[in-house]
């Protein structure tokens, strides 16, 4: 018995030995971003083109009281009070929201996206509830953030924060009220020193205008969106950047243009774009009219196209008109036309061939369900350009917002021309093609990644100095990657790219002409 | 060689022949062969929830196997095996995987045996180690043929033989690495930016008990299977790797050593889960034929005579 013991004893000191060695521990992306810290301050942001606002001062930031005041003594001995107790998860939190209030808003907006992003399930009868907007907790919960609702999303969060820097930064330049640790040397800085002023608070003007985009969009994480800006919030504080003043002033001008934007969102028709019985009906027989094959649903039971109507929303770049005449690709490849069959015939032949690396390509664009969707990748690879040339926080904001809508006009222009053609996917035509990645349940013309995908990568060019043609390599590969996953044909995902590339080329002349050049 | 936890959600190939029963190889012996079963299911637990999926229909995986136990001593064996699979799924358009999954390698060792009344007891600790030999396609759930982990496992168990009657019990403990993704993000119930998935480890409970004689072992198996961690696929969405993934089986397996070939003996194996989160309510048909090679040196002397 003795011996067994012994035996079992050393089997557990090898165990341990194993389980320490083999480390499971995650070293992710997101936690090792530089602290903001920008080359050019762009102290004049101030007087950069709103996006919505009617000008800078459209909405009122009182004065803020004076330094030497008793009631901002006060403010600074709270800090000092943080300051003394500081522990090091506060720390962490003060690193964390460091690294930039643009940045860390648009990776929870992600996150939230990813959460939402699962299309519900049937009713016992076969057809599908939809999300409802007012009791966001029941199920199907609200948002289904799939890739058009989360362009959207994307757009507004961005939209609206770059307009509430430049509200921000105009009031710094009127007020000019001196940051915390230049007033008293013995605040500590746990952060780089910005040279701006800092009332109001560029940190809480986004965090303030971010909380009730993100509480529009996502109704029903309202506890997680809180507890994100009380964090954000204390930060600040703890860091010594701002005092609770700053703060204040901040969140309450965010989320006054927080108001118009929302006010814009609830007349964009993003809310009718789900349609209705009768109007899916009528793509159908409109497509059969026109002699053509038209798209039909692949899941089981069958499930209504994805926001149908999406392509009639309202657009940030262009209007609509503009869309129709100059955007709007022309017809895909007729479904009797010798081509189609050809193209359907191509999709087979790259399954029957794929090789591991093209499948693991198809894999790392997927962006399907559970994920923070296309326009969310591109986001996430805006940020991770954006975080290594050291910009301010203004700057942040206004090259995410041209990027976020250059994607959600994308998401129009691309869905208006699904509709509009109507055109079946690969699996209708012949049920020999199977994929690895999922199959959307919308039509196929044009390729939504590639129309995503060549707006971001023309607008990324255009901000990203030094990586000329890289952005376009990686769509080009985004677009090639849905034929690998046997979802789209070639037509497809060249239109898509062309029409992405003349979608991009709006935001890039909208970034000529707002004064931060 | 059964505890291919990869295949959790596929099949679990349930094969009593070595690993996970109390019978050693003699020294010197090398028992081989291949095997084959099919696994398939229906029905599926998402998180607690049972339903079916009409955009996968059924979903069958069918494994080829080939393993051996070779016999260092007559109390220390090594095992091995690796399994050839193929998936589909009977409806939808998801592509069915196949490929090489895993090589798994066991040290098996009988560290006590003793007379407890006029059975025989044995005290038999395992180690085990699995590695993927193919880069085979994981982020396809539930058609991916494994979990591309690599796995450390410890086995203690006990096995009392009374006459021509025996029971079986055995716990496993096994440590998985974490898992690499062709994508560079991923939600699990929070987001991550790592193309790398921490994999929750898993234990195992094994009970066995039937009859054993020289020609013929007939057994009713238990097996209960719990990942210490993961999370639970929310309603209608993808399964992922890194799910928990939890099941009970109940399985029959018998082998038939044959008289006219000495030797050569015959398994067949049949399970069905009757409890399970996250994985599909499979049922499992099998079977394979092994032959022992003698590699003792009074077999090559009584050859040389």
């Amino acid at each position: 018995m003795k011996k067994i013991f012994f035996y079992i004893s050393v089997l557990t000191v090898t165990i341990s030995i194993v389980l320490n060695s083999c480390s499971k521990k995650l070293d992710e992306a997101n936690a090792v971003y530089p602290l903001i810290n920008p080359t050019r301050p762009d102290a004049n942001a101030g007087t950069w083109k709103p996006i919505l606002l009617a000008s800078a001062s459209e909405f009122p930031c009182a004065a803020p009281i004076a330094t030497t005041s008793p009631d901002y003594i006060l403010q600074l001995n709270e800090i000092k009070s943080f300051q003394d107790k500081i522990t090091s998860q506060e720390k962490d939190l003060v690193n964390y929201w460091g690294a930039g209030a643009v940045l860390r808003w648009n990776e929870i907006m992600r996150e939230l996206v990813a959460k939402h992003n699962v299309p519900p399930y049937q009713n016992p009868d076969g057809t599908y509830p939809a999300p409802n907007a007012s009791n966001p907790l029941a199920y199907p919960l609200f948002p289904f953030s799939n890739p058009p609702y989360a362009a959207r999303a994307y757009a507004y969060l961005s939209a609206a924060q770059y307009d509430a820097c430049v509200a921000a930064y105009y009031y710094k330049s009127l007020y000019n009220r001196a940051a915390p640790f230049t007033v008293d040397a013995t605040i500590q800085t746990l952060l780089p020193k910005s040279t701006l002023p800092s009332y109001p608070s560029e940190d809480a003007v986004v965090e303030g205008v971010s909380v009730e985009m993100l509480k529009l969009l996502f109704p029903g994480d309202q506890d997680f969106i809180d507890k994100k800006a009380d964090e954000h919030k204390t930060a600040r504080l703890i860091s010594g950047a701002n005092v609770r003043s700053d703060l204040d002033a901040g969140e309450a001008l965010g989320r006054a243009i927080a108001a118009k934007f929302i006010a814009r969102a609830r007349g964009d028709r993003a809310g009718a774009a789900i349609g209705t019985q009768a109007q899916w009906t009528l793509f159908e027989t409109d497509a059969i009219a026109k002699g053509e094959i038209p798209w039909y649903s692949q899941e089981g039971p069958k499930r209504p196209p994805m926001l149908p109507l999406f392509g009639k929303v309202k657009t940030w770049l262009f209007d609509s008109l503009t869309m129709v005449t100059s955007i709007r690709p022309g017809p895909p490849p007729l479904t009797g036309s010798a081509q189609f069959k050809a193209e359907v015939e191509n999709v087979l032949d790259v399954q029957k061939h794929l090789t591991r690396e093209q499948k693991a390509i198809a894999t790392y664009w997927s962006d399907g369900v559970g994920t923070y969707t296309p326009p969310g990748h591109w986001n996430y690879i805006a940020a991770t350009e954006f975080a290594k040339l050291n910009f301010s926080e203004a700057r942040w904001a206004r090259n995410m917002a041209l990027v976020n809508m250059s994607l959600m006009d994308a998401a129009v222009a691309c869905w208006d021309a699904k509709y509009f053609y109507f055109n079946p996917r690969p699996m209708q035509m012949n049920t020999e093609i199977k994929t690895d990645i999922g199959l959307p349940n919308f039509p196929a013309y044009i390729s939504g990644h590639s129309t995503f995908s060549g707006a971001a990568a023309t607008v990324l060019e255009y901000i990203v100095p030094n990586k000329p043609g890289y952005f376009i390599g990686m769509a080009a590969e985004a677009s090639q990657s849905r034929i690998y996953g046997g979802i789209h044909y070639f037509s497809d995902c060249a239109k898509g790219l062309e029409t992405g590339y003349k979608i991009g080329g709006y935001a890039v002349a909208r970034g000529h002409t707002d004064g931060a050049e | 060689m059964s505890v291919v936890a990869g295949l959790m959600f596929l099949s679990q190939a349930a094969f009593a022949q070595t690993d996970i029963d109390g019978i050693m190889m003699q020294k010197n012996f090398f028992c081989v062969g291949p095997t084959v079963d099919k696994t398939s299911w229906k029905n599926y637990w998402e998180g607690t929830f049972k339903r079916d999926n009409a955009n996968l229909g059924t979903v069958s995986s069918t494994a080829a196997m080939i393993m051996g136990n070779y016999g260092i001593t007559d109390k220390l064996n090594v095992l091995f095996g690796l399994p050839y699979i193929k998936t589909k799924a009977s409806a939808g358009n998801f592509k069915g995987q196949k490929g090489l999954q895993d090589l798994s390698l066991w040290v098996k060792w009988v560290a006590k045996e003793k007379m407890i009344g006029k059975g025989n007891l044995k005290g038999i600790v395992e180690g085990g180690y699995s590695t993927p030999v193919s880069k085979y396609y994981i982020d396809l759930m539930p058609l991916a043929i494994g979990m591309h982990s690599k796995t450390g496992s410890i086995r203690l168990m006990a096995d009392y033989e009374l006459g021509d009657w025996f029971a079986t019990l055995s716990g496993t403990y096994m440590l998985r690495s974490n898992v690499t993704l062709d994508r560079d993000t991923y939600y699990t119930t929070e987001m991550h930016y790592t193309n790398e998935v921490k994999m929750p480890n898993a234990n195992d409970f094994n009970f066995r008990i039937g009859y054993r004689s020289s020609t013929w072992i007939v057994e009713a198996i238990v097996d209960k299977f719990t990942t210490l961690g993961g999370f639970d696929i929310t309603k209608n969405n993808m399964p992922f790797v890194s799910n928990k993934m939890d099941f009970t089986k109940l399985g029959l397996h018998v082998k038939y050593d044959t008289d006219f070939v000495n030797g050569l003996s015959f398994v067949a194996d049949a399970n069905t889960t009757v409890a399970g989160r996250n994985i599909g309510q499979s049922s499992s048909f099998g079977g394979g034929v092994f032959y022992i090679l003698d590699f003792s040196k009074k077999k090559k002397e009584e050859t040389k005579k």
